[in-house]
C-alpha cells in the first residue's frame, strides 16, 4: 500500500492564464506567468534544495539553499522568490551553487542536535534530507561555542537552551531543534489566519515564539496542526508520532466531524492510526485543517466505547451484554410486536448525519420497506430543515449553491447566523484569507464573534441583532436594496418570475420595513442597516453564508426564504464568488437529507405522494410503499407521550441531548416500549433505551460523506471495526431478521442503487469516485462530471421564486420573570453534544459549558466571572459558570450544549419553525441569578442516568 | 425520575402549528394562502397529526385560524387504515 505521497512543489501555484516557456537545466518547461523558478524546477521533475519554502505559503527567501543560477543574470537569486521569464535559462546545480548550499547547511547543523536515530522524525526530515543533498560531510565549525542545543554548556547554564514546551495536548514544541525557517509562523498567517505565532528576537537570539512568549497552550494557539505540518523538522512534532513512531502506510478519507468534510491521509501503522495529515488534493480544505480533524480522534479508541451488543427489558434494569444474534432477534421481535398490538405506524426510526450516505440510505430503506410507514427522521430536523425548505421553495433545490473554492473571488461576505471560526474553522481559514486580500465583511449575529473582529479582520457592518428578529433585519436590507434602486433588474427579469419580483418589491418598500421601523425591533441602527445593504448589492460578488443562527427560530424557513430573495434582487447566483450557502452542521447532514431520510420525501427530495417516484421503489423493492408524510422526530415524541408511537431505531444521534425541550423528550422516549440506540458510547439517548447496538467509526468503514457544497467524498476502512460490523451491515442485519431480502457485500453496492433510483446521483460510483476523487451532485447526463456551482443558467424550478417574508415576532417573550434572551452556539474544541470530543484532549481548551453574560447583567445580579450561575426558563433550569464579556449585549446570554452536565436543552423550549417543526434554539427568554451549585434536576438526572448505565457484569457503570 | 407535564398537549400543538403555518401564508393573495396552507399540512403532516386535527376541527376548530378553518376543506382526511 505505502504512504501517499504529495509533491511540495516549494510555492503555492499561480493562477495566472498567461503561460511562460523557460529552460531548467537543459528541459523546456511551460508554466503559467507569475510561478516561481523553483516550482516551475519542480514541474520539470528537478528538486531544488529547500528548507524555507513549502508550497502551502507563499515565498520567503530566507534559507539561502534553494539558490540558483540565471543566465545572463548576477548572483545566485534563490529561485523561490523569483519568479520565471520567457526564455530564461536556469540552471540548479553548478560549482559555485553547491559550495554555497554546502556552506549554508554547515552553519545549520553547526547548531542543530546529532540525535538523528533516536529523533521522532527520522525518516521524515528536511534538515535531514538537505545535508544528504548537499552532500555535507563534516562540519568545520564544530559543535562548541554559542548554541540552542545543550542545557548547558561546560557546566554553566545555557540561556540561549529552551526547554520544550509540551502544553498542547497533541504536539510537542522542541526549540533546540528549531532553524527559524519561519514556516510554521507564516502557516499560522497565511493558512490559518490566527497570527498567534512570532519570531521574537533577532539574528542568533531569533525564536519561534506563541504569543508574547507564552506556552502553545496560553497563546492564540487554536490547535489547527498547520504550523506542525509545515515544520520541516522535529520541532513541532505529533506527540502520536513521538509515542509510535513514523507511518507506513496512509489512506486518503473524509473528517467525520463538521459539514465542511476535509479530506485527510489517515496515516497508518498497521491498523493502528498515526495521525491524519490533511490532503492537499482535497477539494473542500486543499491541505488545511482544524483541531478536531486533525487531532480529536482518540474517541475510536477510547475505553468507555461499547463494543458488545446490550438489552434490557426496563430502563430501570442494568443492561446484559448478548450476542449480536440475541439483539437483532430481540428488536426484530419487539418491532413486530409493537405493530402488531398498536398498528403499523406505532414504529419508526432516526438516520445518522454522523453516518455514511449509504447506511443512511438502508436506515430509510429499512423503514420504508421492512417498518411499512415513512416515521423516518434525521437530526437535520433541529438544524438545516428550514434550509431545505427555504431554498426549495425559492430555488427548487436544497441545499447550498456554490463550492468553497468559490470564496476565493468573493468581494463581499455576508455571514449570517453563523461562526465560522469556531464550527467550520477550515472554511473560516479560507474566507479569512480571501478578507487579508481585500474582500469586505458583514456579520449578522447578536454576538460579537471572532469573525466580527479578530487579528486582521474586521467587519465592515456588525448588525448585533436581537434574538428572533432576523426575518425584520433581512426584510429591512432588501428594503433598503429595493427602495435605493440597488437591485439588479436584468438578473431578475432574466432569472426570475417579474411579477413575483413585483409583488415583492411593493412588499419590502412598505416602510414598516424600514431601517429606521426595524431598528425599533432589533437594535440594529437604521445607518448600519442601510450601510450593509448598500455594500452586499453594490461591492461587487456578494456571497451570503449562514447557520444555525438563521434556520433555529420559529421564522427560520422565512429567513431562508428572505436569504435567497437577497441572492436573487442583487444578481448574486449562479457564478463564482456568490450564491447562498447554508453551512452545514455534521459531516452528514447534507447526504442524510439527500439520502431520503426525511418522512415526506424519498432520495432525491422527491415526495412520498408522488406515484411515478414511489413505482421505482415499490418495483426494485418488491413492496407497496405507504403515500402518506411520516412523522418527524418531535411529531414522534408528541405521539409517543400520547401512546400511539411505541418502538424506535436510532443511528448515532442523541435526541436526548441535542433535542429541545429534554424534558419532553425524556417523557417520549420513557412511554416507549422498545428503543434501539445504536452508537458508540452509552450516549444520553441510551439512558432511556431496550437494546444498545454498538456503532463502529468512521475509520472503521467504508462509504461517502456529502459536505455542505453537495461533495460527495469517499470514506476509507483503515481498520477492522471494533464492535464487529460496520454500521451498514447492523442495518443490513436487522433487515434480514425481519425477512427482507438484503444482500450488500459492500457499499458501493449500496450507492450503485442509490444512483439507479435517484436521477441527480445517476453518475456516482466508487469507480467514478476513485477516478475524479469527488464529485458534488447533481451528477448525472447534463452534469457528468458533477456540479461545483448550481443555478448557473437559470434556475432548478425554472423561474427564481420571491416570497414575502412577513415579521412574525415570537412567542418566546422576554418579561418580568425571564428578562434576558438566551442563544446557543458551539466553540471550536467541541463538536455538537460531545460525545466524541469530550473523550479526547479537546477537553484541555473547553472543560464544560459557559454562560456568556454581560458585566452590565452580571453586575445588576452580583454576579463575578467564574460563578455558579442558575439559568431559568419556562421550561426548565440548569446551573453553570458565568463567564463575563462584552461580546454579548446587554440582555442576551449564551451558551454551548457540548456537555450533558450542563444540558441546555432543559432550558429551550419546544416552539419550532413554521414550515418544518426545526427547534427555536435560539431564543429562549430566561432569568439568571447567583446559585449554590447543581439544581435538583441536574442532580436526579445524573443519578438516573448513573444508574441506567450499568451493565451487569461490570462493577462500575461506564460512562 | 419524574416530569413535569409539558406546557402544551399535543392538540392544542397542533392547532398552534397550523396557525403558524396560516400566518405565513397570510400574506399570500387569499385564495393563494389557503391552498398554501392545506398543501402544506397534506405535504408534511402525517395522518394521525391530520386526524386529530379533524377532531378538533370537526368540533367547531376552536382557536383555529380563520384561514386554517377554509383550508381544511382541502385537507385530506387521513383513510381509516393509515398509520
Amino acid at each position: 500500500m505505502g504512504l501517499v505521497h504529495e509533491i511540495d512543489f516549494g510555492t503555492p501555484a499561480s493562477k495566472s492564464e498567461k503561460q511562460v516557456t523557460l529552460i531548467v537545466d537543459g528541459f523546456e518547461v511551460t508554466v503559467p506567468e507569475g510561478t516561481s523558478i523553483m516550482r516551475a524546477s519542480m514541474e520539470a521533475g528537478i528538486e531544488i534544495p529547500k528548507l524555507c519554502a513549502t508550497d502551502m505559503v507563499d515565498a520567503f527567501g530566507s534559507c539561502r539553499l534553494c539558490l540558483v543560477e540565471i543566465e545572463g543574470r548576477n548572483g545566485t537569486p534563490s529561485s523561490c522568490t523569483t519568479p520565471v521569464m520567457p526564455g530564461m535559462v536556469v540552471h540548479t546545480q553548478t560549482g559555485r551553487l553547491k559550495d554555497i548550499r554546502k556552506g549554508v547547511m554547515e552553519l545549520y547543523i553547526s547548531d542543530h542536535p546529532l540525535d538523528c536515530l533516536t529523533c521522532a522524525a527520522n525518516g521524515d526530515c528536511e534538515l535531514q534530507d538537505m545535508a544528504g543533498a548537499v552532500g555535507l560531510r563534516d562540519v568545520r565549525y564544530g559543535y562548541e561555542g554559542d548554541n540552542h542545543v545543550r542545557a548547558k554548556n561546560d557546566g554553566a547554564e545555557n540561556f540561549k537552551w529552551m526547554a520544550k514546551d509540551e502544553s498542547n495536548p497533541y504536539f510537542t514544541y522542541d526549540p533546540s531543534k528549531c532553524i527559524v525557517c519561519s514556516r510554521c509562523v507564516r502557516a499560522c498567517e497565511e493558512v490559518q489566519g490566527t497570527f498567534a505565532l512570532t519570531i521574537e528576537g533577532r539574528g542568533f537570539d531569533s525564536r519561534v515564539s506563541p504569543g508574547v512568549h507564552e506556552l502553545f497552550l496560553d497563546s492564540e494557539c487554536v490547535s489547527c496542526g498547520a504550523c506542525v505540518q509545515a515544520c520541516p523538522t522535529a520541532t513541532l512534532t505529533e506527540k502520536s508520532v513521538i509515542e509510535i513512531g513514523q507511518p507506513e502506510h496512509s489512506v486518503v478519507t473524509t473528517c467525520a466531524y463538521c459539514g465542511v468534510g476535509c479530506s485527510f491521509k489517515a496515516e497508518m501503522r498497521g491498523e493502528e492510526l498515526v495521525r491524519m495529515v490533511p490532503w492537499k488534493d482535497g477539494k473542500a480544505n486543499r491541505g488545511h485543517s482544524c483541531v478536531k480533524g486533525r487531532f480529536a480522534y482518540g474517541y475510536a479508541t477510547h475505553k468507555e466505547r461499547i463494543l458488545n451488543p446490550m438489552i434490557r427489558e426496563k430502563i430501570t434494569d442494568p443492561w446484559r451484554e448478548v450476542s449480536w444474534e440475541e439483539a437483532i432477534e430481540y428488536t426484530t421481535k419487539e418491532f413486530r410486536r409493537i405493530q402488531y398490538q398498536y398498528g403499523r405506524g406505532a414504529v419508526g426510526g432516526i438516520t445518522s448525519s454522523r453516518c455514511t450516505n449509504e447506511e443512511t440510505f438502508l436506515v430509510q430503506k429499512l423503514i420504508r420497506q421492512g417498518f411499512g410507514n415513512n416515521n423516518v427522521d434525521t437530526c437535520a430536523r433541529v438544524c438545516h430543515s428550514p434550509t431545505g425548505y427555504g431554498l426549495g421553495q425559492t430555488y427548487g433545490t436544497s441545499a447550498g449553491t456554490q463550492d468553497f473554492d468559490s470564496v476565493e473571488d468573493t468581494d463581499v461576505a455576508l455571514i449570517i447566523g453563523a461562526n465560522p471560526a469556531s464550527a467550520h474553522p477550515v472554511f473560516a481559514s479560507r474566507l479569512k484569507k480571501r478578507l487579508r486580500a481585500g474582500a469586505k465583511l458583514i456579520v449578522i449575529d447578536p454576538r460579537r464573534t471572532e469573525m466580527v473582529k479578530s487579528a486582521h479582520i474586521l467587519a465592515e457592518h456588525h448588525l448585533a441583532l436581537k434574538p428572533g428578529t432576523n426575518v425584520a433585519v433581512v426584510t429591512a436590507l432588501a428594503h433598503v436594496i429595493v427602495t435605493e434602486g440597488l437591485f439588479n433588474e436584468t438578473f431578475i427579469r432574466e432569472r426570475c418570475d417579474w411579477s413575483e419580483f413585483q409583488d415583492y418589491a411593493e412588499f419590502v418598500s412598505d416602510p414598516r420595513h424600514s431601517p429606521e421601523e426595524v431598528e425599533k425591533l432589533s437594535g440594529v441602527p437604521a445607518e448600519t442597516i442601510r450601510g450593509a445593504a448598500r455594500l452586499y448589492a453594490t461591492g461587487g460578488n456578494g456571497a451570503i453564508y449562514y447557520g444555525l443562527g438563521v434556520t433555529e427560530h420559529s421564522q427560520g424557513s422565512t429567513t431562508v426564504i428572505g436569504i435567497a430573495n437577497l441572492a436573487m434582487l442583487t444578481g448574486n447566483i449562479g457564478r463564482k464568488g456568490v450564491g447562498v450557502n447554508p453551512l452545514r452542521g455534521q459531516n452528514n447532514v447534507q447526504g442524510a437529507c439527500d439520502m431520503g431520510s426525511f418522512p415526506h420525501e424519498l432520495p432525491g427530495y422527491r415526495h412520498i405522494s408522488g406515484d411515478a417516484v414511489r413505482d421505482i421503489y415499490d418495483s426494485l423493492w418488491g413492496v407497496k410503499l405507504d403515500n402518506e408524510p411520516g412523522l418527524r422526530i418531535p411529531n414522534m415524541l408528541d405521539a409517543a407521550v400520547d401512546g400511539t408511537f411505541k418502538g424506535i431505531y436510532i443511528q448515532g444521534e442523541d435526541i436526548l441531548q441535542s433535542d429541545p425541550d429534554t424534558k419532553h423528550v425524556s417523557a417520549g422516549l420513557e412511554a416507549m416500549e422498545c428503543v434501539v440506540v445504536q452508537d458508540l458510547f452509552l450516549n444520553e439517548t441510551a439512558n432511556y433505551a431496550h437494546v444498545f447496538l454498538p456503532g463502529s467509526t468512521f475509520l472503521e468503514k467504508d462509504g461517502t460523506f456529502t459536505n455542505a457544497e453537495r461533495r460527495i467524498n469517499r470514506v476509507r476502512k483503515v481498520m477492522t471495526p471494533k464492535n464487529g460490523y460496520a454500521d451498514w451491515e447492523v442495518t443490513q442485519k436487522l433487515a434480514q431478521a425481519m425477512g427482507l431480502n438484503w444482500n450488500y457485500k459492500h457499499p458501493s453496492e449500496i450507492m450503485d442503487e442509490v444512483a439507479k433510483t435517484t436521477p441527480s446521483f445517476a453518475n456516482v460510483s466508487y469507480d467514478f469516485l476513485e477516478k475524479m476523487g469527488s464529485v458534488q451532485w447533481p451528477c448525472n447526463e447534463k452534469a457528468p462530471e458533477g456540479t461545483p456551482i448550481m443555478h448557473i443558467d437559470g434556475f432548478v424550478r425554472g423561474k427564481g421564486k420571491f416570497i414575502r417574508t412577513e415579521y412574525v415576532a415570537t412567542d418566546e417573550k422576554t418579561g418580568p420573570r425571564f428578562p434576558l434572551l438566551l442563544t446557543t452556539g458551539r466553540i471550536l474544541s467541541q463538536y455538537n453534544v460531545g460525545a466524541q470530543t469530550r473523550r479526547t484532549e479537546n477537553v484541555a481548551w473547553h472543560a464544560e459549558d459557559l454562560l456568556e453574560i454581560h458585566p452590565h447583567d452580571a453586575e445588576n445580579r452580583g454576579l463575578r466571572d467564574g460563578d455558579w450561575v442558575r439559568l431559568q426558563s419556562r421550561a426548565g433550569e440548569t446551573t453553570l459558570r458565568a463567564q463575563i464579556t462584552d461580546k454579548v449585549s446587554p440582555g442576551v446570554v449564551y451558551t454551548t450544549f457540548h456537555h450533558p452536565d450542563t444540558q441546555a436543552n432543559v432550558i429551550t423550549t419546544d416552539f419550532s419553525d413554521w414550515a418544518t417543526n426545526c427547534p427555536e434554539y435560539k431564543v429562549t427568554a430566561v432569568q439568571v441569578g447567583a446559585s449554590n451549585g447543581p439544581s435538583e434536576w441536574q442532580k436526579g438526572y445524573n443519578e438516573q442516568a448513573q444508574q441506567s448505565r450499568r451493565i451487569a457484569g461490570h462493577l462500575e457503570a461506564a460512562e | 425520575m419524574s416530569h413535569e407535564e409539558h406546557k402544551m398537549g399535543t392538540k392544542e400543538k397542533l392547532v398552534y402549528m397550523a396557525n403558524q403555518i396560516a400566518t405565513f401564508f397570510e400574506t399570500k393573495p387569499h385564495d393563494e394562502g389557503v391552498a398554501g396552507v392545506a398543501k402544506h399540512i397534506n405535504d408534511f403532516w402525517d395522518p394521525r397529526m391530520r386526524r386529530q386535527f379533524f377532531e378538533m376541527f370537526d368540533e367547531g376548530g376552536k382557536g383555529m385560524k380563520p384561514l386554517v378553518i377554509e383550508a381544511a376543506a382541502t385537507i385530506r382526511r387521513p383513510r381509516q387504515d393509515a398509520a
